[in-house]
Formats: C-alpha cells, sequence, structure tokens
C-alpha cells in the first residue's frame, strides 16, 4: 500500500537491481573478465586500491567489473568489504628504500646517483588516438611483447608468483641499488633528519589508525598522512593545484618520485614476550612515493634546511602521491588558503565519504521540507505578507518585530555584542 | 587464442564468496561501537567520537545509525526500521533487508513489538517504553556547526559551555523574520549541560526525548560520533522567554486515511483533485488506528 511517491520497496528495489544488470550486460560483445581488468586496467585498479585502503588487486578488479568501472563506487565497494575482516597483522614498517624500481625520476638533480629510470611511463608520449587498438588481436600482443623480451633479454614468461622477495634480482635486468635523494640531502646537512625515521632507529612511535579512531584535530601527522594516502585523486589533485596557483605557498620542486615494489612482511606470528623471531615475508606491494623539497625560507623554525614534503600511495599513481606531497606540505604551514585548512582538506577529500553525502539527497526529505513550509508560512504572515499555498492568512499569534530587512540586520549586528551577556541569562529562564 | 590466458591469474578469487560474520560487522568492531555507546549513555548529550567503518550502504545513508542497530543486534530482537516515518520507503526496505539478511533477526512494522527501532527524521507516535531502543540516523551531529565551521572549534565550545553564538543566531533569526526559524533539527539542550541536535526530526517530535521512558541512541556514521538521550533525560528545545519554541501547526487538518488530529502530518497533493491533503507521516501508527493488523 503506497501513500507516497517514493514507496513500493521491496518490489522497486529488487527491479532496480535487475535493470542494473540488464543495462551491465545488454550489449557486451564478450565478457569483461575480473582477470583482464587486473591486468590491462591496471591504472584504474591502482587507484581504486589507493582510495579504497585496501590493496588487492583482484578484489578490486571485481569491484571495479561490478560497478561499471566507477572508481568511486568500486572503492566504496572495497572500503565496505573491509569492514567485515578482523585485522590478524600489523606488518613491520615498510622501507621504500628498499623499493624493486620500476621507475624513479627526479626533478632536483640531473645527475643523481643511481641514475633517473624512466620507466614506464606516458609523460614524453604524445596523446595521439591510437587508432589500431581497436583491431589490435592477441596475436598482435604476442608478437610484441615476443619482440620486446627479446631486445630487453626479459625472461620469456612474467614470473607467476608475485610474491617473489624483492631481494632476488635474478632474471630482471640488473638495476643498481637506488640510494634516497631526501638522505643524501639529509646527510649533507640540507635538510633535517626524519622524525621516527630510519636516522632515529628505534625510537618509531605507534602510529595513528584512521580505520579504528576518528580524526581529532589537530591530527598527528601519521593520521593526516593516512588520510591523503586514501584521499580521491582529483580532490587531492584540485587542492594541490590550489596551493601551487596561488591559494597557499607551496611549489615544491621534486627531490625524487620512484615507483616500485617494497616488500611487506609481519612480526612472526608465534612470538611470546621478549623472544622475537624473524619477520616472516608475506609479498610486496607496488607503491608510489614522492619526496619533495620546499624551500628552506618555509622553514618555520628559521634554520637554513630545506623543508620536505612526502606522498606515498598504493600503485602506481603519480599525480595522487605528488598531491599528497604537496598537500602534507601545505598542511604544515599556517595561512587562509583552502589548502591549509588541516579541517577542510582531511574531512572533504574522502570519495566514499563526500559520495555518499552528496548522493544521499536523492533520499526523500519530506518531514525536513515539511517543517520548513510550516516556518516559511510563519516567516511570510510575520513580515505582513499573503501567505503563498494557502487561504487568507490566520489571525497572528506571535509578536511581530515587523521591521525592514536592512535595518533589523543593521540592529543585529549592533546589539550582537551588547546583549549577548544579557541574551543568555535572560533566555536560559527555562 | 588459448582460454587460459584471459583467466584469473589467482584461482581463489574464483571461489564463491565467503560468509560474512553475524550483523556483518567483525566482533571487535561491534564491541568497540557498545564501548562508546557505553559512554555517550553516562554522558547524555555529549558527541562520543568512534572510528566508524564502512558499510555495504553510502555514507550519508543511514550508515551510523545502522553501525549501531548491527553492534546491538541478539538474535532474539525484533527491528522496525522507517524512512520520514515510513516502513515501505526504499531506504527502510534496504537497511531493513541488510539487518535481516546478515543477522537473521525478526522483522517488524508495528512500534510496539519492535525491540529496536532505527529512524530517519522520525519519532513514531506511540510512545516507546523502557524495553525498546530508538536508534536515529544522523546527517549532522554537530548542533554548532551553523555557528561555527571548525570541529576544533565546536569541541571546545561545548567544553566551555560556550553556547553564545547559538544563542545570538535564534536571536537573529527574530530580528531579521520575526520568529524563530529553524524547521527540523531543532538544537535542544540536554540535561541542562550538552546543547544537542535531535537530528532532522520535525519540531513535532522534540518532546518524545523528554523524560522518555526509552533510550535513543544517535550514530553519526560519515562524520563518526554517537551520542545518547538516557530514559528520564531533560531535554528542552533552545527557546527566549518571548519567542517560544513552537511546534508545527495543523490546526484544523487532519488525516485523510484516519482522521487523526494529534499526529505529524505529510502534505500532499491529491491526484484527482488537485487539492492539498494531510495524512499521518507515521504510516504504521495510521494504520494502526484504523484496525489493520500490521506484519
Amino acid at each position: 500500500m503506497a501513500y507516497t511517491a517514493v514507496t513500493g520497496g521491496k518490489e522497486a528495489i529488487a527491479e532496480a537491481e535487475k535493470l542494473t544488470e540488464f543495462f551491465r550486460l545488454k550489449d557486451a560483445q564478450a565478457i569483461l573478465t575480473v582477470g583482464m581488468i587486473e591486468t590491462q586496467l591496471r591504472l584504474l585498479v591502482d587507484r581504486v586500491m589507493g582510495e579504497g585502503g585496501l590493496y588487492a588487486p583482484g578484489y578490486a578488479s571485481l569491484a571495479l567489473k561490478q560497478a561499471e568501472g566507477d572508481p568511486a563506487e568500486a572503492a566504496f565497494l572495497l572500503r565496505a568489504y573491509r569492514s567485515t575482516l578482523p585485522r590478524n597483522h600489523v606488518s613491520t614498517v615498510i622501507d621504500p628504500a628498499d623499493m624493486r624500481v620500476l621507475r624513479r625520476i627526479s626533478s632536483s638533480f640531473r645527475d643523481m646517483p643511481g641514475g633517473q629510470v624512466l620507466g614506464p611511463t606516458r609523460d614524453y608520449t604524445h596523446r595521439l588516438l591510437k587508432f589500431a587498438l581497436r583491431e589490435e588481436t592477441m596475436d598482435d600482443a604476442e608478437s610484441f611483447l615476443g619482440k620486446y623480451r627479446e631486445e630487453t633479454s626479459l625472461p620469456r614468461e612474467r614470473p607467476a608468483d608475485l610474491a617473489e622477495p624483492a631481494t632476488d634480482r635474478e632474471g630482471r635486468a640488473a638495476l643498481p641499488a637506488f640510494p634516497k635523494i631526501a638522505d643524501l640531502l639529509r646527510k649533507q646537512g640540507f635538510m633535517k633528519a626524519a622524525e621516527g625515521g630510519r636516522a632515529e632507529e628505534g625510537r618509531e612511535e605507534e602510529p595513528f589508525d584512521i580505520t579504528r579512531q576518528k580524526l581529532i584535530f589537530p591530527v598527528p601527522r601519521s593520521g593526516r598522512l593516512q588520510m591523503l594516502a586514501r584521499g580521491e585523486t582529483g580532490a587531492m589533485t584540485a587542492l594541490a593545484y590550489s596551493s601551487m596557483r596561488g591559494y597557499g605557498a607551496v611549489h615544491p620542486t621534486i627531490g625524487e618520485l620512484r615507483v616500485g615494489y617494497v616488500p611487506v612482511a609481519v612480526p612472526y606470528p608465534l612470538d611470546e614476550g621478549g623472544a622475537r623471531g624473524e619477520p616472516l615475508y608475506i609479498g610486496e606491494i607496488l607503491l608510489t612515493e614522492v619526496e619533495t623539497i620546499h624551500p628552506f625560507t618555509q622553514n618555520a623554525s628559521g634554520e637554513a634546511l630545506f623543508v620536505p614534503g612526502y606522498g606515498l600511495c598504493f600503485g602506481q599513481n603519480e599525480v595522487k602521491a605528488i598531491s599528497m606531497a604537496i598537500l602534507e606540505r601545505s598542511l604544515e604551514t599556517s595561512g587562509t588558503a583552502p589548502a591549509q585548512d588541516e579541517e577542510f582538506v582531511l574531512l572533504h577529500i574522502d570519495s566514499v565519504e563526500s559520495n555518499g553525502f552528496v548522493s544521499h539527497l536523492k533520499l526523500p526529505h519530506y518531514i525536513t521540507f515539511q517543517s520548513s513550509l510550516d516556518r516559511i508560512r510563519r516567516a511570510q504572515r510575520a513580515a505582513g505578507g499573503k501567505e503563498a499555498g494557502e487561504g487568507a492568512p490566520e489571525p497572528q499569534t506571535g509578536t511581530p518585530v515587523g521591521v525592514k530587512t536592512e535595518t533589523a540586520k543593521a540592529a543585529a549586528g549592533k546589539t550582537a555584542e551588547a546583549d549577548k551577556e544579557a541574551l543568555t541569562h535572560g533566555s536560559r529562564a527555562d | 587464442m588459448e582460454a587460459a590466458r584471459i583467466e584469473h591469474p589467482r584461482p581463489w578469487m574464483n571461489r564463491p564468496a565467503a560468509a560474512y560474520n553475524f550483523a556483518f560487522l567483525d566482533e571487535g568492531s561491534k564491541r568497540e561501537i557498545r564501548r562508546k555507546t557505553l559512554k555517550a549513555v553516562a554522558i547524555p548529550g555529549y558527541q562520543v567520537p568512534f572510528a566508524s567503518r564502512e558499510l555495504p550502504i553510502a555514507r550519508g545513508w543511514g550508515t551510523g545509525g545502522l553501525q549501531l542497530t548491527l553492534s546491538l543486534l541478539g538474535p532474539n530482537d525484533v527491528v522496525k526500521v522507517i524512512d520520514q516515518g515510513h516502513d515501505d520507503s526504499v531506504n527502510a526496505v534496504s537497511i531493513r533487508r541488510l539487518i535481516a539478511e546478515t543477522s537473521g533477526a525478526a522483522t517488524t512494522e508495528d512500534t510496539a513489538k519492535a525491540t529496536l527501532i532505527q529512524s530517519r527524521h522520525r519519532i513514531p507516535e506511540e510512545r516507546l517504553r523502557a524495553d525498546q531502543i530508538l536508534v536515529l540516523q544522523v546527517p549532522q551531529p554537530e548542533p554548532l556547526r551553523r555557528v561555527e565551521r571548525s570541529e576544533r572549534l565546536t569541541r571546545r565550545k561545548h567544553a566551555e559551555m560556550d553556547y553564545s553564538a547559538m544563542w545570538l543566531a535564534l536571536y537573529e533569526g527574530i530580528v531579521r523574520w520575526g520568529d524563530i526559524t529553524l524547521g527540523a533539527d531543532y538544537p535542544v539542550m540536554v540535561h541542562g549541560r550538552y546543547i544537542m541536535a535531535p537530528t532532522p526530526i520535525p519540531r513535532w517530535d522534540n518532546e518524545k526525548l523528554h523524560q522518555a521512558e526509552h533510550l535513543t541512541l544517535f550514530g553519526a556514521g560519515r562524520e563518526k560520533k554517537i551520542y545518547a538521550v538516557p530514559p528520564y533525560t531533560d531535554v528542552i528545545p533552545l527557546q527566549f522567554e518571548d519567542y517560544r519554541f513552537r511546534k508545527e501547526s495543523f490546526d484544523g487538518k487532519a488525516c485523510r486515511h484516519c482522521g487523526s488530529t494529534d499526529t505529524f502530518l505529510d502534505e500532499t497533493t491529491d491526484e484527482a483533485t488537485g487539492l492539498t491533503v494531510y495524512q499521518c507521516s507515521d504510516t504504521a501508527f495510521c494504520r494502526k488506528r484504523r484496525g489493520e493488523e500490521l506484519p
């Protein structure tokens, strides 16, 4: 039995679900497999893992298939799934200095130790539509891959086991070790040693955990970094851009941007008390790490030292990692720009929250609207005008002030301060 | 081409979905939520921060209320879910289905039969009893947000009981418009200490919180806060001596279905005649009054 427009609940929902499924499939020429998404929509999968806060390429691909490619919806699916999982282990600290590097550049030093490694990037390609991709076949792919592997003497097949330890570099092109630019700057005394970092081994603090605690402002730096690492790429890029363009003070140099695989280990699970076994290697994850360098004139402490900004996120998502470094730095400065306001930045970059709240406007708001209808009728009555949507005005019951808006505003402003005290006391009489 | 190449590289991804825990959330999460709820009950009207898990329904669509319900739910509970006073509203159906499917709990539309009632924007017309819990979904838990945008500063204002900006905002409404202009979500003073947002319930429902027999819990999922009005707590709407808090007025109006003149009415247009007509917003109550048997 339906009284109002948006009801009929159960059947309507079931039918809408069926219709969604219908639209997902009706024009399909072949079934898009989860494996195809994982292996061919790499950057989208990376983005969804980052915003979903769950490193799981397989689940991210499944979420993307289910969401018909909507990254916000896919990130949301991942987050909801993660809520059902207990946390069994916490990894030991991951050190991107151990990264098996795919790509590594610096815009500060032309000849950085270890050298620039362009790696997989579209940065210097021309953005022309490749019409040939429309007819791409598996044969084309095989022939390209075969030739490429020969040229580069890479192994014929990618190792099936991705969990191969990063320290084992056999079969891969011999890459030199890559010292971190920020570490070099620190060693040379141009930059302060990182707090709790390698320079102060053993003095590590338990980080704030945004999945287990609500943010309380001011947020510790570890909490800020987590919010940023999970933030929505587009929202963060917009805010970082605003900071560089003039709404803020941050325009950095990229000390180093690196993309690659980092090993993950958990403490030996059967450890008791003091006895500590070797941490267990459980696999590796793809990360993008950015360290920006900011002018020493921004150093609040007055020391002539460069100031760092730090960005780190799942997968290859360079614009997000750079934006994160800019925002992280920007939040350390004070000023009136949006990108300098901790609450503004951290509370509005989460895609699950922003998408959820904006779309909740689609829910019925009959009650609140009814309540404001009642108020607008009263206000119109008080202003002495005829009410819209009803007959003759009812007799007035209140004591309308009957002053015009402009004078009222001025009066409110003038009396506000003086009357505040009296008002507050007077009004609490109830 | 070899079919094997397009199969998923990780075979375990092809297995059927794993079963979910009772009431969806893992037990550790539920325990945290219950602990925060106890704190909220101990400090009426105070907003207790909690971590807030992501749920399979969107943030802003009742996830705070739902987390409370899921963490309180036992196998013998009977749950009622309403949205805008309506059991059959799509979002209420969606939430009720999630609760039932993940917990197996019984559901009802009859307010009197429910042990746990989750609601958005309404408190049922039937007075709740001491053995019932009302869970309200909260879009914006901070009543001071309309006068102070910074969370850091609103927390301080609550701590210092500095509510002058709020009183001033009410006063300015009177100067400008001739009366208090707040509609739904009308701020209340809880037991003489904290100003609290009662959620966007109509002003009509505010009095149902005052010295009530039942416990009311408020859950804000996106804003990550839980707060409570325990039984027998004073809940007084903000008002001035000469400008009083006033409920919505339905003078001379009656429900077109049950003839009620003492319930909150929805205003709607009769499709046949084009006239404005009124009907009970609490549809279960309306049907009960007409002698219908509720599921």
